[in-house]
């Protein structure tokens, strides 16, 4: 049996512990010159969600500037389509900027603010953590800079104008494979260097403790929606859910409110990119192995010695060799299992669900979305699919265009 | 006495600080940096820190990643790190730490790990990315195989958490003088003396100084005040800029070597 299984009966609001591990995951493997700004960190954030002032001001910015809450929204035609479960979305494309991103930009930034930094770093791999960052910045008069990989910066172009017409600085990382590994190598020596003035908002449910708690926490407020609206909708709750695993942030935070439903598949799709061989794909429970990158005890894709693999995803966002140590902690207690989807079917679907139901999604939740017609399709009528749409694919199209090989003027 | 407590102790009789030199392993292929470490170990270096080629190296600075990635793209795997420390052993007893990631120690078994070190001849071990926190098993399988625990104090530790480092490391404290990554820097940081005494306190083993260390001047003004002085991406420079002729490498290095060391005395 392994850890974690062991300590499957704690409840999942008690992990992690007060060290950062979910079982034998997470925990804090940083630079010494790192170490007290994470304390420090973890205290803030300690003191900010117990208190009522930050927390209104925090629901307050969630719905006035990034649009909460989004709508639970059923893809009919992609239901008759798929001719078996009912199919819902939800709805986080709608929000400002464009992704699920910006609840968590949201809550470091305010976090920052009563810290009394001054100087905002982050990293971003399809651009939408960049973006939402940029944002956030903007609105409240920060200095802000971003890390993002050559080949992000190409692929996510358009985002990256986003990001710098909000006033921040964008700096490419020519290091490594040039993607989002290497854009949060980047931002943690920029912290380094600049830790007292600084506030690094990691993107994603990802890094040392307490930042994949931190990250959770704020997306929570997507799981939580979408269970009091899919309960107001159908009286009940769904079958599944199905959510795309980037670092793993807006999975875990559509899935955690149902963690304790136990009837309630949950399930996590990583990107299988050309297929599952070595330095194809990057869906670390295909292959990966236990190891600790930037910070975090989790499964990592790498080579026999421990150096990290390179990874391909045509999905920036999904495109990185480590994976969320919650995620890695519930897939090996059993409660969220995890599917991939490749680069090829991803192209079809980003297609087929712009055509029969006039949204185009994020290459990043394409991915769920694949999935989640798959398992439609297997299930009766009577069932019901959700699928956590977690950005809109207007960052993607020029490179679809250019998959397809059509050129835009 | 093991090799590292002799060195300091040789050093202090000397009344000089230990100048602790660092290379990447195999930079820029594995003959060459071998050479090198004899050059180093030649011009008259107290301990040997050999980095070990990472693919993520997030507290190095440029001149480090790039060194690594020279390494690694030479060829170098975690066996022919282990080879380049027994190769080394066939000429000298100068004490190898390791300046390495937790990854690498990790990813197939830290005891298996610490031995092999053990074998090929390392004697301390320092974990960039491993705080004491985390360290429990790196520092029962260094216990058990006799092999010396480096750890980390910056200019952000508070004094609160000097009891802690001080209680896992076993060979020496290393005190990083800036935030930041490695590189060498135009200036020494101020009040490292304060620093080191603080660290005294509540350690009684040596303390070296390090980060951006890289001019004589700079050496001697730090080893007035510490145990060892360390000095590293200014070496890597001499092999990033001979790169073209890599005989020259090794007598470069010797000579920028006997240069710092020369710093070195009180
Ligand atoms: C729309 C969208 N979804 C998902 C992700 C993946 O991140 P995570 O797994 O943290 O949700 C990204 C990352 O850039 C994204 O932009």
């Amino acid at each position: 049996m392994s850890a974690a299984e062991t300590s499957a009966s704690l409840r999942p609001e008690s992990l992690p512990d007060a060290a950062g591990h979910f079982g034998p995951f997470g925990g804090v493997y940083v630079p010494e010159t790192l170490m007290t700004a994470l304390k420090e960190l973890g205290e803030a954030y300690d003191a900010a969600r117990r208190d009522p002032v930050y927390q209104e001001e925090l629901n307050r910015h969630l719905k006035e500037f990034a649009g909460r809450p989004t709508e639970l929204y059923f893809a009919e035609r992609l239901t008759q389509h798929c001719g078996g479960a009912k199919i819902y979305f939800k709805r986080e494309d709608l929000l400002h900027t464009g992704a699920h991103k910006i609840n968590n930009a949201l809550g470091q930034v305010l976090l920052a603010l009563r810290m009394g930094k001054t100087r905002i770093i982050a990293e971003t791999g399809a651009g939408q953590h960049g973006v939402a960052t940029a944002a956030v910045c903007a609105k409240f008069g920060l200095q802000c800079v971003i890390y993002m990989g050559a080949v992000d910066m190409e692929r996510q172009a358009l985002n990256v104008f986003r990001m710098r017409l909000m006033g921040a600085e964008v700096r490419g990382v020519e290091a490594g494979q040039k993607t989002l590994k290497d854009a949060v190598n980047e931002a943690m020596r920029d912290w380094v260097t600049n830790v007292r003035d600084t506030h690094y908002i990691l993107g994603s449910a990802l890094g040392a403790h307490p930042y994949p708690m931190m990250v959770r926490d704020f997306h929570r407020v997507i799981g939580r929606e979408a269970k009091a609206q899919i309960l107001a909708r159908e009286g009940r709750l769904p079958d599944e859910i199905v959510a795309c695993v980037g670092g793993g942030s807006n999975a875990i935070g559509v899935f955690f409110d149902f963690l304790e439903d136990a009837a309630v598949r949950l399930i996590g799709v990583e990107a299988g990119g050309r297929g599952i061989v070595r330095g194809e794909h990057a869906a670390r429970f295909e292959g990966g192995k236990l190891g600790v990158l930037q910070g975090s005890k989790t499964y990592i894709l790498q080579n026999p010695d421990g150096q990290i693999e390179l990874t391909h995803s045509v999905s920036a966002g999904l495109d990185y060799a480590a994976i969320g140590p919650e995620h890695a902690y519930y897939r090996d207690t059993g409660r969220i299992s995890y599917a991939y989807a490749c680069d090829d079917e991803v192209m079809e679907v980003f297609q087929l669900c712009s055509r029969l139901e006039g949204i185009i999604p994020a290459l990043e939740s394409t991915h769920a979305l694949v999935e989640g017609l798959k398992r439609a399709k297997a299930l009766p009528k009577d069932k019901i699919v959700l699928v956590n749409l977690s950005g809109r694919g207007d960052k993607d199209v020029n490179q679809v265009a250019k998959l397809l090989g059509v050129t835009l003027r | 006495m093991d090799r590292i407590a002799q060195a300091f102790a040789r050093a202090r009789a000397e009344n000089r600080a230990a100048f602790v030199a660092y290379l990447c392993a195999g930079d820029p292929d594995f003959d060459t940096s071998l050479a090198a470490c004899r050059a180093l170990i030649e011009g008259g270096i107290d301990i040997l820190e050999l980095g070990v080629p990472f693919s993520d190296p997030l507290a190095d600075g440029l001149t480090n990643q790039l060194a690594a990635q020279r390494a690694l793209e030479g060829g170098m795997t975690a066996a022919r790190v282990f080879e380049l420390v027994a190769r080394i052993r066939e000429f000298s007893e100068v004490p190898v730490v390791f300046y390495t990631y937790y990854n690498l120690v990790f990813s197939n078994g830290v005891e298996a790990y610490v031995r092999a070190a053990k074998t090929a001849g390392v004697d301390g071990m320092l974990t960039l990315d491993l705080p004491p926190e985390e360290a429990a098993d790196v520092q029962a399988a260094c216990a058990k195989h006799d092999i010396k625990t480096v750890f980390i104090v910056a200019p952000t530790t508070p004094e609160s958490r000097l009891p802690v480092i001080g209680a896992a490391a076993t060979g020496f404290i290393y005190y990083v003088s800036r935030e930041g990554v490695t590189g060498v820097r135009d200036s020494v940081a101020a009040n490292i003396p304060e620093a080191v005494a603080a660290i005294k306190r509540h350690t009684a083993l040596p303390v070296v100084v390090g980060f951006g260390i890289g001019k004589r001047e700079h050496v001697a003004e730090v080893a007035a005040g510490a145990d060892g002085v360390v000095v590293g991406s200014a070496l890597v420079n001499v092999i990033r800029d001979n790169l073209a002729a890599r005989s020259q490498i090794a007598p470069k290095l010797a000579a920028k070597a006997a240069d710092l060391v020369a710093g070195t005395r009180r």
